[in-house]
């Protein structure tokens, strides 16, 4: 698949709950594609269906009806343990609350997505300590998560969402329990993989400051896209 | 790092309760551990039975006498190879809190029935040839310090010689062993006809006739014509095989197998609970973590097997330190301290494997349902309660 087609491509994507006998509509009929080296952010208010969309693109929800379409396959008709290979091919995924193993190292947790892979100890051993230099904690290797400070763990995330360098990076409001220094700090990583290395990147936010990291922002309401802006 | 180390970082990540669940599991199986042993020994007698030996008693309870002669109209039975006697004596030595097993037997053909005991030639040779000579039992020697030639007085809490005493004098000629190790060897034998001529009361009776078969195969068949021919009779029998006797008497001191497995029951059901509650809210508690590790792309497949292995690992280790310990105490304490009472006494192989058996059981059982709770977590719920 050549990199000038989309890496993404949304048709017709809905989504929608049951509550008991009430259905709850997130989103529908959703067009949208996503080019390789994107950097976008997507905005809304609570409950607009940003997490869900994320979702759909990360492979951890299924649409109700619509296809998704990633590198030029359907992902969204794959069964679960086909999905859980492609998200450890594919996808890397960097949470609010970072959400690092309370028992496990910082390279122990950015080594975690290398286990689903045939790479061997020792290049495993020079991968997290790459991945660990990039991010800027390389001396923070044998921290437990308890002794790092927020920002440095969502810096550990960040690495263990690279770590077996994944296409796409997959960000869910990732500097949202970060104070404005640290969050900085981050988003500026987050360009930088962009940039650099190529990433693409696809980040839900409240945050508008947040937002003008990112080459392309989404604002999302009602299940509808209303307004793109960006510096793109 | 590999799966098994994460398996141990989730099992250790809360010590304190690691530590005290291995605590319980170890407790539960130094239970098994040293209870199944005891009471592998304690059934030893039942195991070690001979197929082709048979024990007549007398029918209103084996500790009614049959007349002597007796003795010789079960050996003109066909198919009957060898028949003996013996008589409980209810021995004791030197106080009468030291009992110690005594049997009057008639010697060459007790000999003859219960080939597992063994003693050199010249010892059995001086046995049959000296009539106050006591064949004593290896582990009694070790237990009073006895050597050959010493004069040993015994007394019985049963019988009475005519002159009113109640002491009969042995010199020890011969020492007994059991060609293996669950052989008992902690009693005492002297020649029938020694005891008798000098008994004031029950003379020219015999406690059980023992005799071996020409063929197991007919062990039922001789057990009815010896039943049948002392049917109606002042003294009827009851006859069985050597193992259904050591059964039936066994299970006159009680159902030992009942109340140890229930000792043991109790303690598994009581560990299952506590084990299996704790699993499901160690899971319950990480549910989370393992909505990320799904995100990351492991299978739900391997997370069943990773926290069946954290129940699995938890039930071996602590299992198997509990059944070291069991060891420990069976083969280096207590099995010494009784060898006189319950000879052999230690810690078998099958005790042990089905111990490890039951190991494996406990952690399948309360891994399950945490399991099968850890690979049906939706990524989605999960990670949605922040």
């Amino acid at each position: 698949m050549s990199n000038t087609e989309p890496l993404y491509v949304l048709r017709g994507l809905s989504k929608q709950y049951s509550r008991g006998k009430e259905t709850i509509p997130i989103f529908s009929g959703l067009d949208m594609e996503i080019a390789h080296g994107e950097f976008i952010a997507i905005m809304g208010p609570s409950g607009s269906g940003k997490t869900t969309l994320l979702n759909q693109l990360g492979g951890i929800d299924s649409p109700t009806t619509g296809e998704v379409t990633f590198d030029g396959k359907r992902i969204d008709n794959l069964g679960q343990g086909a999905l859980a290979k492609w998200r450890s091919d594919n996808v890397g995924f960097i949470f609010q609350f970072y959400n690092l193993m309370p028992t496990l190292t910082a390279a122990q947790n950015v080594e975690l997505p290398l286990l689903l892979s045939p790479v061997k100890g020792s290049e495993r051993k020079k991968r997290v300590a790459t991945a660990l230099e990039i991010v800027g904690i390389g001396d923070r290797a044998k921290h437990y998560p308890r002794q790092l400070s927020g920002g440095q763990q969502q810096r550990v995330a960040i690495a263990r969402a690279i770590v077996a360098d994944p296409k796409v990076l997959l960000c869910d409001e990732p500097t949202g329990d970060l104070d404005r220094t640290s969050a900085d700090e981050v988003l500026e990583m987050l360009q930088l993989l962009n940039t650099k290395m190529g990433k693409t990147i696809i980040m839900v936010t409240h945050d508008p400051a947040a937002a003008k990291y990112a080459k392309t922002e989404l604002f999302l309401d009602k299940g509808k896209f209303i307004k793109r802006g960006g510096k793109k | 790092m590999n799966d098994f180390t994460l398996v141990l970082k989730n099992l250790f990540r809360k010590k304190l309760r690691a530590i005290l669940l291995l605590f319980s599991i170890l407790s539960a199986f130094l239970i098994f551990g040293a209870l199944g042993s005891f009471y592998k020994v304690f059934t030893a007698g039942v195991e070690v039975a001979a197929a082709d030996r048979l024990i007549a008693v007398n029918k209103i309870n084996f500790t009614v006498s049959l007349p002597l002669a007796y003795v010789n109209r079960v050996r003109s039975i066909e198919g009957v190879r060898n028949a003996s006697h013996a008589s409980w004596f209810g021995g004791y030595y030197q106080d009468p809190r030291k009992q110690v097993q005594t049997f009057a037997i008639e010697a060459d053909t007790y000999l003859e029935a219960y080939s597992e005991l063994v003693m050199p030639d010249e010892q059995r040779k001086a046995f049959m040839e000296t009539r106050d000579c006591l064949l004593t039992g290896a582990d009694l020697v070790d237990q009073y310090g006895w050597k050959l030639g010493d004069t040993v007085p015994i007394n019985s809490n049963i019988w009475q010689k005519r002159d009113g005493s109640s002491v009969w004098e042995f010199t020890i000629c011969a020492i007994f062993d059991g060609d293996k190790e669950t052989v008992p060897a902690n009693y005492l034998m002297f020649h029938y006809d020694y005891y008798n001529e000098d008994l004031a009361f029950n003379r020219d009776q015999a406690g059980w006739i023992i005799l071996n078969s020409a063929n197991p195969a007919m062990n039922d068949d001789i057990s009815k014509q010896i039943d049948a021919l002392f049917a109606n009779s002042r003294a009827e029998t009851k006859t069985s095989t050597e193992s259904a006797f050591n059964k039936a008497f066994l299970k006159q001191m009680g159902n030992i197998g009942l109340i140890l497995s229930s000792v043991i029951g109790a303690a598994f059901a009581t560990i299952l609970m506590i084990v299996g509650t704790t699993m499901v809210m160690a899971v319950s508690e990480r549910t989370k973590e393992i909505a990320v590790m799904k995100t990351l792309g492991f299978r739900t497949g391997r997370i069943f097997r990773m926290v069946l292995s954290e129940s699995l690992l938890l039930a071996l280790l602590g299992g198997l330190i509990g059944l070291g310990i069991a060891w420990a105490l069976v083969d280096l304490a207590i099995g010494p301290a009784l060898a006189g009472f319950l000879p052999g006494m230690g810690m078998t192989a099958d005790v042990a494997l089905i111990a490890i058996g039951l190991m494996l059981a406990l952690g399948l059982i309360t891994g399950i349902l945490p399991a099968l709770k850890a690979m049906n977590v939706t990524i989605v719920d999960a990670l949605s309660k922040n």
